[in-house]
């Protein structure tokens, strides 16, 4: 980190992104930058010139994290918004915990310690305005960078006060605003890199650039569960531009001085694969899953009172069997990395999610210590999970180790697709038993599902709802790599549940939105075992979502319910499906999200809107399948995303509760799916049970 | 290997690269306009998008021994400052999430409001569906088009 360089001179104030508070701020000299003798692990520094400086660490994807860190800070410091700028640190886990994108957790984990740096800087600004004019400190204000003397009319600016403001003493205790005075939080504010991005200027890893760096793209197994046999790399060699062609575990690297050429060189290779594990084919998976429905080996998640009995004295049982299949993260930008193996360290950049796992693995596979390992951090052209993996991080390392040199390995969309750590398929079978008066007195779900853990959330509404209930799993293990896919597990497993729910909604004879809110004022009541959710605010947004969406109240309108608890954040969302042609167009959806604290409503309303996009895409159109362990599809030709013609209204709520930002990257996404469902029941009378929608018998030919 | 002479933003260029190579890469790797990006290399995204001519063209599948002597437009052309209307639409309806699409989508738009500069609601979206958003800005961007085409007035 150059820090001494943005620091000079004014007020740089380190603080500390390790400790679980938001702990107490030092002021920090330039001669302890220089030496390098810091303890703290992130800054805030106020220059003579008025720019003020934080450091981010987590790596932006799209998430906004650019915007919204800043937007804190100068909140709190009453800072003139447009002298705020965030620099992306590198990978340094001394000084940063949680240097990740994932789970929709950094504005959580950061708001405090942010608002407190914010605050405590403008408090030094003060004193110093307070010592220089000889009047009491109460006496002053601040506002957009300027601390003022409202009495006699005079006025500071931050940068003219920031080398005297160094010398104060760090107050231990400062006062954050109250919500009600927030001026920049909550607001709308565009992206600060707009300009960057709308100009074309190389942010992406893809873009990366080093002279003397080569080309490689390398040439994985065809299938999962296929290990590499031979190489005859003879005519891609003499192809031109290639430099060399390297064989490590099971890869064939094409190394060459451009992208075209070693795409080129590859299609000339001679590559012989053997049979390593099972090839597994999609129809494989269709069978198996009915077996293991029904196995006796189940991991039990959680169990509560007595299914048996309950089943037994039901007066109606409903149960639904509901099946997704694998998805490939493709994110616009394929996975690529740069490498550079020196002799005294490697230097990795590239867009990742996790650069400390990246850092971890690459010392590791190289055997060297990870603190030769220096990691810079690109933007993302998205990630949705696929860059928490390292796989493609290590490959790059793995190659310059070999060569010698630096080089970028870049994937092609064919690469990205067929090479991917897949959103896993799974199959859930809920039972539900309702009793005479339509409560719902026993509720099991198993799921099973391919590489996919633990593929329910047992813990998850409706669990304390219900007095017997018991949620188990089983786990195929299969040659097919998965990973997190954006809202890991409750990308599906929401819809599921969330269209049983109205399955068994209607079986009762109740409204669903009734449905819902009866099943947690029982929660309320009467829990049963553990409740890890909030009901309170669980109920808010179902209640914000039932208003917004006049639910029940449209004549001939098809709407269908959903809501969910994801990360920490709860949406509740209302679609509205017509017909045409046979075929079931989304018209409309409404989202009511509780995140906590709006920080950018610019930025959370877009996250909402994306995040609607995504889950009813996915739910429509996507599918990956195999067959003898290849994937089926390979590129956007046959691999369906969700294009502008088929986006409905969006119509974002948020609920105003006062709490601090619970996240919002991932939980809009997981109720799209079964408000989608249940709306096309409502308007077709089919319940759609199996995802990609589109690809379901009742609507292929439409 | 062939020297290509080729008229980029205004500005001449040379490239010494195979023919079949298709104008991405050279854009990208020969002369480092990084900003046209790759997607999928099959015509199926749009994030490659460039002006021919002023045709909004998918210079992935577009061979460089094809240009001749047309002229190219990037997004790195496409203004001086970064202040076209479609650019300046861009960012004040604040549509990139992750970004990485939107300079083919800022060409898509630009080539249709150079052809149609009052474009209803479905012609703006018949251009703009072969260019895929995964982080979903589809609102944003048919929203930013049609400001563009009240700026371009």
């Amino acid at each position: 980190m150059k820090l001494a360089a943005t620091a000079g001179g004014g007020l740089f104030l380190g603080f500390s992104w390790t400790s679980s508070v938001a702990s107490a701020l030092e002021v920090v000299s330039d001669t302890a930058l220089a030496a390098g003798k810091i303890d703290f692990n992130s800054y805030l520094a106020l220059s003579p010139d008025g720019l003020i400086t934080i450091f981010s660490p987590n790596p932006e994807l799209g998430q906004n994290i650019k915007t919204s860190f800043p937007m804190i800070v100068a909140e709190e410091l009453d800072a003139d918004w447009t002298k705020v700028k965030v620099i992306q640190a590198p990978l340094d886990t001394n000084k940063f915990e949680r240097q990740v994108t994932g789970g929709s957790g950094a504005v959580p984990h950061s708001w405090e310690r942010l608002r407190k740096a914010g605050a405590t800087a403008r408090q030094m600004l003060i004193e110093a305005a307070a010592k220089r004019w000889k009047v009491p400190a109460s006496s002053l204000s601040t506002e957009n960078s300027m601390v003022i003397h409202k009495a006699s009319g005079r006025k500071l600016s931050y940068g003219e006060l920031v080398t005297e403001a160094a010398k104060m003493p760090v107050p231990a205790e400062v006062k954050l605003k109250e919500p009600k005075d927030f001026k920049l939080i909550g607001k709308a504010v565009r992206n600060v890199d707009n300009h960057e991005m709308v100009t074309g200027k190389p942010l992406y890893g893809i873009d990366f650039y080093r002279d003397g760096m080569l080309f490689a793209m390398i040439q994985r197994p065809t299938a999962f569960g296929m290990k590499l046999k031979s190489v005859d790399a003879a005519a891609a060699k003499a192809m031109p531009g290639i430099v060399d062609v390297v064989t490590f575990k099971n890869n064939v690297a094409v190394v060459g001085k451009s992208t075209w050429q070693v795409n080129k060189a590859r299609k000339a290779l001679k590559i012989a694969y053997e049979k390593e594990g099972a090839l597994e084919s999609s129809a494989d998976h269709d069978r198996l899953f009915k077996e293991l429905l029904d196995s006796k080996e189940a991991t039990v998640r959680r169990k509560d009172g007595d299914v048996d009995t309950a089943f037994k004295n039901a007066a109606k049982v409903v149960k639904g069997e509901y099946q997704c299949p694998f998805l490939s993260h493709a994110p616009m930008e394929p996975m690529n990395f740069f490498a550079h193996v020196r002799p005294d360290g490697v230097e990795l950049v590239g867009p990742t999610q996790t650069p400390e796992r990246a850092r971890g693995e690459v010392a590791k596979l190289l055997n060297i210590s990870p603190e030769k390992v220096t990691v810079e951090l690109t933007r993302l052209g998205g990630g949705f999970g696929r860059r928490l993996a390292a796989d493609y991080v290590l490959e790059a390392a793995e190659l310059s180790s070999i060569i010698k040199a630096p080089v970028k390995v870049i994937w092609t969309r064919e690469d990205d697709m067929t090479g991917g750590t897949y959103r896993p398929a799974v199959r859930y079978r809920f039972e539900a038993a309702l009793d005479a008066k339509g409560n719902m007195i026993g509720y099991k779900l198993r799921g099973v599902g391919i590489n996919s853990g633990n593929p329910t959330r047992e813990d998850n509404f409706p669990s304390g709802a219900v007095d017997n209930l018991l949620i188990d799993s089983v786990e195929h293990q299969s040659p097919i790599t998965t990973g997190p896919w954006r809202a890991p597990i409750t990308n599906f497993l929401a819809f599921a549940e969330q269209a049983f729910l109205d399955e068994v909604a209607e079986a009762a004879g109740k409204d669903p939105v009734q449905f819902r809110l009866a099943l947690l004022e029982k929660a309320k009541k009467a829990p049963v075992g553990e409740i890890k959710y909030d009901i309170d605010r669980m109920k808010g947004v179902i209640e914000l979502a039932a208003e917004k969406s006049g639910w029940g109240k449209k004549k001939g309108v098809a709407q269908g319910f959903s809501v969910y608890f994801s990360h920490r954040s709860y949406v509740a969302q209302v679609g509205e499906v017509e017909l045409k042609n046979g075929a079931p167009v989304v018209k409309k959806i409404y989202a009511a999200a509780d995140c906590g604290q709006v920080i950018n409503l610019s930025g959370a309303n877009q996250q909402v809107k994306g995040g609607v996009v995504d889950g009813l895409g996915h739910a429509m159109y996507s599918n990956l399948t195999f067959k003898d362990g290849a994937p089926e599809q390979n590129n956007f030709s046959t691999y369906r995303l969700i294009r502008m013609k088929e986006v409905p209204e969006i119509d974002v709520h948020f609920v105003n509760n006062g709490i601090d930002p619970t996240g919002l990257g991932e939980p809009a996404l997981p109720p799209t799916g079964g408000a989608v469902a249940n709306a096309i029941y409502k308007a077709t009378g089919k319940r759609l049970r199996n995802q990609p929608f589109m690809q379901q018998a009742e609507f292929k030919s439409a | 290997m062939a020297i290509y002479k080729l008229q980029i933003n205004g500005r001449s260029y040379e490239a010494d690269v195979e023919a079949d190579t298709p104008l991405l890469w050279v854009l990208r790797d020969n002369l480092g306009l990084v900003g046209t990006k790759y997607g999928c290399g099959i015509a199926q995204c749009g994030a490659c998008t460039v002006h021919v001519n002023g045709n909004a063209i998918r210079s992935c599948v577009y061979p460089v021994s094809a240009v001749g002597e047309s002229k190219i437009t990037t997004i790195e052309g496409l203004s001086e400052k970064g202040d076209h209307p479609v650019q300046l639409a861009w960012d004040e309806v604040d549509v990139p999430q992750c970004g990485y699409c939107q300079a083919g989508q800022i060409m898509t738009a630009t080539a249709l409001l150079q052809k149609n500069p009052n474009p209803n609601t479905e012609e703006i979206e018949n251009a703009m569906n072969g260019n895929i958003c995964r982080c979903g800005t589809y609102h944003r961007i048919r929203e930013a088009v049609a400001l563009a085409a009240t700026k371009l007035k």
